[in-house]
């Protein structure tokens, strides 16, 4: 049933129901809903919270507890995010997987409250020290966010990796209809033969990221390497909007790809034929479709919309690969664009 | 004679670490203690980064290596998971009181059900023997090479006592392993820390005056002497804070 939700409380939630048990984390705005919402819900469900005494102890208590078994997430923005980049390391090189949200704001530094994606380098670039990823989403909606949420324990389970979701103040403050997937019953979850718990039937379980020798760490290396090509192939999440007869592509995603949306329709009504691309997972990224259109003749140009002064475009060009210009437009700040502006741009620089 | 014998919980690993190495003898007091109250099969460490970052290599129950500083966060997470393990983290001084204070001292502020023990060699150990927030005035450390000099260098801190000023800790107690009687009473610490555990007591730390030869640039008997004779002068042995006998 669909009830109107606040995109934080809904995600905290959705957690719940995907059997999420034990949640830490540290209050920072705009996502202080998460843990709110949290520290009440996970009691009645007889999981764990704790308010940590900052985002660095309590990525570590998700490590803990992840490696423990349990599906354990920890929410931050921006700056709390920067803290735990060293706990995600360690959580992507010992291979436990774990859920992330990200609802970013302005930096760089403390910078402001408002709505940015400043951190896409951060969350798709490694962030932390070392050879990993992220698998990363970048949700439009509540209900999107919802979803994916809900099935991001199940995948970041799946591969052993941490797995990030990226929105920002406006998504996580702004009140959408949303329906949350049914609860999960946790006595069902797939085993995890590698998790400690105390078993001790003569097989040692370890969770490290240790690995002195060099050609031990290299194998390792090689071994998540293969992993993040099986993410890229079976994971990858885009959407095209009105691209088939697009002249002009937008590239942008989450709550940016809506307002892209809104100024297509305006542009299609005086008649010209844009569309968006909109990447669901900016890591892996859907470089493939970017590609696919790039080749089109009827595409004149791409323009990568962001709240950055331009981030994703490097992978956009990338995707591109010299084949179509590609523009770029962004506010920063915690200013946002309004569809208006998009449309003036397209038919002024026509 | 007396003969031991080697604890089921300890591998046959050969130890890597220092000849005259307190850490072996401790990984040896916290496996019997494991053993002597028949929790190996529900047992779960948390090694730090430092020294002793390969513990995971001599004992047998389910381990986790963390990040530095960071064992007392991980041990809380795996606790919420295990509440009925028992769970501890072993950490050196650099590791549990300088990066890792603030995780140090919220996990015993909360009252955390897990135990720390504490290894204070005074000297960061395995980044080659650079001060630690335990080097004692005077004592030389390679960043600190005419001796600890409190108005360039700050001053040690007294990390049990520091502890016991909080609510959560059920139980602190400082120990040495610089003679047999200190050995044997640093195993009765850290197996009365583990039965309160067990128990569900609370947050329980034991610190255990360590020595580190290779850095202090002694022979392992010169060592044990220095701490026999400056460390535990300055670092008084003994109980800390008990809050189950005042329940008795
Ligand atoms: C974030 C981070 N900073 C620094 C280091 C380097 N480092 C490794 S061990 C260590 C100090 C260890 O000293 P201590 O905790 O006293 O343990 P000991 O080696 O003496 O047993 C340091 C600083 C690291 N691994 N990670
Ligand atoms: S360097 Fe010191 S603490 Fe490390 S193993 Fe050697 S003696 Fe032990």
């Amino acid at each position: 049933m669909k009830k109107l939700w606040k995109g934080n409380e809904a995600i905290a939630e959705a957690a719940i129901a995907a059997g999420c048990r034990y949640f830490f984390g540290y209050p920072i705005t705009p996502q202080n809903e998460i843990p709110e919402y949290m520290s009440w819900r996970l009691n009645e469900v007889g999981g764990s919270f704790v308010q940590a005494e900052s985002e660095v102890s309590a990525i570590n208590m998700v490590y803990g507890a992840a490696g423990a078994g349990g599906r354990a997430m920890t929410s931050s923005s921006s700056p709390g995010i920067s803290l735990k980049q060293e706990g995600i390391s360690y959580l992507a090189g010992a291979m436990v997987p774990c859920v992330i949200i990200n609802m970013m704001r302005s930096g760089p530094g403390l910078g402001g409250i408002q709505p940015s994606q400043g951190d896409y380098f951060q969350a798709t670039k490694g962030g932390g020290h070392g050879d990993y990823h992220c698998i990363v989403y970048a949700p439009a909606s509540i209900q999107e966010f919802v979803d994916i949420t809900y099935k991001a324990f199940d995948t970041a389970d799946r591969y052993r990796v941490p797995v990030m979701l990226i929105g920002d103040g406006m998504l996580g403050q702004m009140m959408e209809p949303a329906e949350i997937p049914p609860m999960k019953n946790i006595n069902r979850l797939p085993k995890k033969d590698w998790a400690v718990d105390c078993n001790n039937g003569g097989t040692q379980r370890l969770i490290n990221s240790i690995k002195i020798d060099a050609n031990e760490l290299e194998e390792h290396n090689i071994h998540l390497a293969q992993i993040y090509e099986e993410i890229a192939k079976k994971e990858t999440e885009v959407e095209t909007y009105l691209c088939d007869d697009a002249e002009y592509i937008f590239v942008a995603y989450g709550s940016v790809a809506r307002i892209c949306k809104a100024s297509i329709d305006e542009l299609r009504k005086e008649g010209i034929k844009a569309g968006l691309i909109r990447p669901i997972t900016l890591y892996p990224y859907p470089t493939k479709t970017i590609a696919k259109y790039a080749k089109k003749r009827i595409v004149k140009k791409f323009v990568t919309v962001e709240l950055s002064m331009g981030q994703m475009v490097e992978d956009v060009r990338l995707a591109v690969n010299g084949k179509k210009p590609v523009e770029f437009y962004g506010r920063a700040g915690g200013n946002v664009m309004m569809p208006g502006d998009l449309v003036k741009y397209i038919k002024e620089g026509k | 004679m007396i003969v031991q014998k080697k604890p089921q919980l300890l591998t046959d690993t050969p130890l890597h670490y220092c000849p005259g190495c307190t850490h072996g003898i401790v990984h040896r007091l916290v496996a019997e203690s494991i053993e002597e109250l028949g929790m190996c099969d529900n047992a779960i460490g948390v090694m730090p980064v430092g020294c002793a970052v390969f513990g995971y290599n001599y004992f047998k129950c389910d381990m986790l290596q963390a990040a530095h500083g960071r064992a007392p966060s991980v041990s809380t997470g795996v606790k919420r998971v295990h509440p009925d393990a028992l769970v501890f983290s072993y950490q050196g001084d650099g590791d549990c009181s300088s990066i890792g204070m603030c995780e140090t001292v919220h996990a015993a502020a909360r009252g955390e059900n897990f135990t720390i023990i504490f290894i204070n060699n005074g000297i960061y150990g395995m980044t080659g023997g650079q001060m630690a927030p335990t080097t004692m005035e005077g004592v030389k450390a390679t960043t600190c090479i005419y001796g600890r000099d409190p108005k360039i260098n700050g001053n040690p801190i007294h990390v049990a006592e520091m502890l016991a000023t909080l609510t959560g800790p059920c139980y602190i107690e400082r120990v040495a392993c610089d003679n047999p009687a200190h050995v044997n009473a640093a195993k009765k610490a850290i197996k009365k820390a583990f039965e309160l555990q067990i128990a569900k007591k609370g947050f329980t730390f034991i610190e255990v005056l360590a020595s580190c030869p290779s850095n202090y640039h002694l022979t392992p008997l010169d060592a044990q002497k220095f701490v026999t004779e400056r460390a535990i002068p300055f670092y008084p042995l003994g109980v800390i804070k008990d809050t189950t006998k005042e329940e008795k």
